[in-house]
């Protein structure tokens, strides 16, 4: 729910409208836990669930084997793994190979939390690396998001963590999905 | 200034800048995190001078406000789902004394079975309990009513539920325009109560009535509610005239001038609906929505006045009253008495069940069409009915529906939709 928080943040700081709200299902610890984000240019009146995603930001990669995580996905969206694997590795490579090239991507986010935090909380390299693949928002929204939700050095190294996604993504190849 | 904000956090901020001299809280999911950013203000010195009371039950929480009110303190609580129906004696005992407490509730279902998620059925069950009922649509509304409500239930000195979606509003962050302090304090007074326990003055609140006097105690709490019917109106346009937008009222229309079809529905899930219209509408499907903003006392006239003109209304409602149908529905089929039009009730929305544009084009489809049900349950997925049923036939010790059904549909835990 952070992570979609922030994302309404920042588009909010870019002067466009945005709703961040929970999955309404179960709340044990532990348990798969969906959050969505709406950005708009105009008010958003829409309260239910978002069922076609345009991008999808997967947390944590066990869950491809639980959940129909990718439900909803159109061919044309985006999709943002946190893995320090690739997609084949993964076994996704004909899946992601449906995508435009630049759509998916993984990114350590984890160990870049590690790193940069101390603690493996993806929230903010996941969104460094959203702005990095999408244009939907500017990484100097996200890192404002950051450091407006977590003051100073937490906000500092939170920062950095999306930082480092950011340039990772928009550094990486592009095909590399390419061979199955 | 506008801010990017949870909406228990803009609810919590505004009833600061209602001055609250007394709130006390027991924490129920979903309306927790509001209470919370309320005793943290207190703590911190942020909100004063109010004292913050931690009560062991929601009964203790709203009888402590009521003594609070009872002393000339302005009161604030919030509650939810069982916490509501726990301190149900005390929900009547408020408003029968007349006293202008404030409660948020964040809407939220009653077990059994047990669910913590969004649906109508907690304020519906005080729904003639004497309190005022408001039911916010956006975030924005939701802070802001809270102001329109201390002003409304201290000028007629009765308490009002200001209720808003549990997680669809409570946990959703979205832009919220928080008033400037000046504002708020020129258009909410101070608090002039109309009894108090002073003990220079004293008097007793609360005196037992017998038989040749109760039923004008209650009449008047009638007469009250009718005072609100004119009152509303008015302090929604006082509303509109200090904070520049719109706040409450009795009814909105939407898009409804010529419209041979009228969805009615309470608190969030009208943007859904009005997404729904202008997309029908421009399929040339003549259609429109009214969200009732006041529940208690209910709008007759105008809801008559709203839906006059249609050919079909359906009343979309986050409510049952098993055996019944409807209970908005009834209060509409009330309004329009006497009148043509066709009404269908359409239950949606329980228990969190997520109310999607998809499932509103099918059903006001089959509506122009004259083809729904009398009462309808939105999305309802009648295999799993019929199963049950059947086991019910064949088995006498058939176990426990619920879960039953939840074996039947491979879940052990909740997922969307």
């Amino acid at each position: 729910m952070t992570a979609a928080e922030l994302l309404s943040v920042a588009a909010f700081l870019e002067g466009k409208h945005a709703q961040a709200f929970p999955s309404f299902g179960s709340e044990r610890m532990g348990a798969p836990v969906m959050a969505f984000c709406r950005i708009e240019t105009k008010p958003i009146r829409l309260r239910e669930p978002v069922i076609q995603p345009d991008a999808l930001i997967v947390q944590d990669p066990t869950l491809l084997h639980q959940v129909e995580v990718f439900d909803g996905l159109a061919d044309t969206g985006y999709l943002l793994l946190n893995s320090a694997r690739g997609f084949e590795d993964l076994g996704l490579a004909e899946f992601v190979g449906r995508f435009p090239a630049g759509h998916c991507r993984t990114v350590p986010a984890s160990e870049l939390a590690l790193r940069h935090v101390g603690r493996p909380l993806p929230n903010a390299a996941l969104l460094g690396g959203f702005a990095g693949i999408t244009d939907a928002l500017k990484i100097e929204s996200v890192l404002a998001a950051i450091r407006a939700k977590f003051s100073g050095a937490i906000g500092d190294s939170n920062a950095a963590a999306a930082q480092e996604a950011y340039e990772s993504v928009r550094r990486r190849p592009v095909v590399e999905t390419s061979h199955v | 200034m506008f801010r990017q904000m949870e909406g228990s956090r803009a609810v919590a901020e505004t009833v600061a800048l209602c001055r609250p001299e007394v709130i006390c809280a027991y924490p129920i999911t979903p309306q927790t995190h509001i209470v919370e950013a309320l005793g943290e203000m207190v703590r911190s010195g942020e909100l004063a001078p109010c004292e913050f009371i931690n009560v062991e039950s929601e009964f203790a929480a709203l009888s402590v406000a009521i003594g609070a009110s009872a002393a000339g303190a302005r009161a604030y609580t919030a509650t939810a789902s069982q916490g509501l129906l726990f301190m149900a004696e005390a929900v009547y005992n408020a408003a029968g004394l007349g006293l202008p407490i404030v409660m948020t509730i964040g809407n939220r279902a009653i077990g059994a079975p047990i669910n913590i998620w969004n649906d109508h059925s907690d304020s519906m069950a005080m729904r003639d309990a004497g309190w005022i009922q408001l039911f916010a649509e956006t975030n924005q509304e939701a802070a802001d009513l809270h102001i329109l409500a201390f002003r409304l239930a201290e000028e007629l000195s009765c308490p009002v539920m200001v209720c808003m979606d549990g997680f669809i509003l409570t946990h959703a962050y979205e832009r919220v325009d928080l008033p400037a302090q000046e504002q708020v304090d020129a258009y909410l007074p101070p608090f002039d109560p109309r009894q108090v326990l002073d003990p220079d003055a004293p008097v007793s609140i609360g005196a037992m009535v017998g038989p040749e006097a109760f039923t004008e105690v209650r009449y008047l709490a009638h007469h009250k509610q009718l005072r609100a019917l004119q009152r509303i109106p008015e302090l929604s346009a006082q509303f509109e005239a200090v904070f520049g937008r719109p706040c409450g009222g009795l009814v909105r229309g939407y898009r409804i001038e010529d419209a041979e079809l009228i969805v009615v529905a309470l608190g969030s899930v009208n943007g859904t609906i009005q997404d729904v219209v202008d997309e029908m509408r421009g399929e040339g499907i003549s259609v429109g929505s009214v969200s009732i903003g006041t529940f208690r006392p209910f709008p007759l006239a105008a809801v008559r006045a709203a839906l006059a003109g249609a050919k079909r209304v359906v009343v979309l409602e986050k409510s049952l009253a098993p055996g019944l149908g409807g209970i908005v529905a009834t209060d509409v089929r009330m309004a329009l008495s006497g009148l043509p039009s066709q009404i269908y009730t359409v239950i949606a929305g329980l228990g969190g069940r997520a109310v999607t544009k998809a499932s509103l084009h099918k059903m006001l489809r089959s509506a122009c069409e004259d083809a729904l049900e009398p009462v309808t349950f939105l999305d309802l997925n009648l295999g799993i009915i019929e199963r049950h049923l059947d086991r019910e036939n064949t088995v006498r010790r058939s176990g426990p529906a619920a879960e039953n059904i939840l074996r039947d549909m491979g879940l052990v835990a909740g997922r969307i939709g």
